[in-house]
């Protein structure tokens, strides 16, 4: 069953709190990740992947760079999810 | 029909031996942020490189190949006159004809060894290795020399934040015979060419030389990308290689895979979920990336610190611009 935007906030508030050791609490859907959240780069690309496996979703390496916030990430899996 | 005569190779292969030579020219973050806006912490943080080595004049290919060829020769306990083939991975060498495997071959006092050169990036190393062991196991050399050598300073865009911190200069080797034993497990190996722009020189030497861009030529590659794919789908090339083998995680002692970037090798052990009991290369650390150098250089020195030691078993993965890539399992020399 395809996850809803909470749920989706949730689920990526885990997932940066597992890789970048960010509070969940701070993971909202206006943050930014590099800037507010502090996920550079390379930790993007490991949140990437785990929001892909968690929510059966392919985001593909040219869609990641328009993923700036937690907002933007949580429609692209709405959208996209399997 | 005539019957040809087959050829008699050994049983099995294994590394017998192993060298390197870093440049004595060590190069600290600070000589690199005075031609990018960046700094120490942002390149740390970003690839765990703190020193690297660049060469000069002298060090040239083949003179650094000399120095890790005498090493690992030495290593391996054997003359140079028993060695039957020369194998160079190098991307930057900037004179292609003759091969500079022939020069090496000449100047360490083989005898007519069969020598030549090959192009695999940074899985320059694993594929060498695995035509070593086809050489040694279907008898046309008894020993072999492997090398992975880069002046890859020459091809560093000084000025581009995103890579000019990232290279260094250096040659490893390794002497690879026969055993009784088998001591180099299957290759996992392959090639993705669709994914070719992911890594890449920018322009042909030919742009350069009819004057299409003022630049030389430089190494520039797309850093999400490549990250994705060295650190995800490098890991189950890993596990196919350790399963080949007949292995698994628990049976490993050291991990070697290429010295691109600390941040990959650390999420390469967390995707692997590697025993705490691996020892893992970290030579990027103070000899940056030097592509297919890196591995026999990080072999040597976990050997000389005591990290590694002989009879270890060790899981290698090259892998690089091709994009190409090539893990197997091997014993420490």
């Amino acid at each position: 069953m395809a996850a809803t935007q909470e749920e989706i906030v949730a689920g990526l508030a885990d997932i940066v709190n597992e890789i970048a050791g960010i509070p969940v609490e701070d993971v909202q859907l206006d943050k930014s990740f590099t800037d507010d959240l502090d996920v550079d780069s390379l930790s993007m690309v490991e949140v990437v992947v785990a929001a892909e496996e968690r929510f059966d979703v392919k985001i593909p390496d040219e869609d990641v760079k328009n993923l700036k916030t937690v907002g933007d990430a949580t429609d692209y899996i709405l959208k996209h999810q399997g | 029909m005539s019957k040809i005569r087959p050829s008699k190779g050994a049983p099995y292969a294994r590394i017998l031996g192993v060298g390197g030579y870093r440049p004595t020219r060590v190069v600290p973050n600070e000589v690199i942020l005075e031609t990018i806006d960046s700094s120490d912490e942002w390149i740390r943080s970003r690839s765990g490189i703190e020193t690297r080595h660049w060469a000069n004049d002298e060090e040239t290919v083949a003179a650094m190949s000399i120095e890790a060829s005498g090493k690992a020769i030495a290593d391996a306990g054997i003359s140079v006159e028993q060695i039957g083939g020369v194998i160079v991975s190098t991307v930057s060498h900037f004179k292609q004809t003759p091969a500079v495997a022939t020069e090496i071959a000449d100047k360490l006092g083989t005898d007519k060894a069969a020598a030549f050169d090959i192009s695999a990036g940074c899985a320059g190393f694993g594929y060498g290795l695995t035509l070593a062991k086809g050489m040694i196991v279907e008898g046309s050399a008894e020993y072999v020399l492997v090398i992975g050598v880069e002046r890859l300073s020459d091809l560093t865009d000084l000025e581009d934040r995103a890579t000019a911190f990232l290279f260094g200069d250096g040659a490893g080797a390794v002497v690879v015979g026969p055993a009784q034993e088998p001591g180099i497990g299957p290759t996992v190996w392959g090639s993705e060419g669709d994914k070719s722009e992911t890594i890449k020189q920018t322009v042909p030497w030919t742009d350069y030389r009819d004057g299409e861009v003022a630049k030389f030529p430089a190494i520039t590659q797309e850093g999400q990308a490549v990250f994705r794919w060295a650190v995800f789908e490098m890991a189950k090339v890993a596990k196919e290689a350790l399963e080949a083998a007949g292995l698994s995680p628990d049976d490993l002692d050291v991990f070697i895979p290429h010295q691109a970037n600390e941040r990959i090798i650390d999420s390469m052990v967390k995707t692997l979920k590697l025993p705490e009991h691996v020892t893992v290369a970290r030579d990027v650390r103070t000899t940056g990336n030097t592509s297919a150098a890196s591995i026999p250089l990080a072999m040597e020195r976990l050997l000389a610190t005591g990290e590694a030691k002989s009879g270890d078993t060790a899981l290698v993965i090259g892998f690089g611009a091709g994009l190409v890539y090539a893990a197997t399992v091997v014993t420490l020399p």
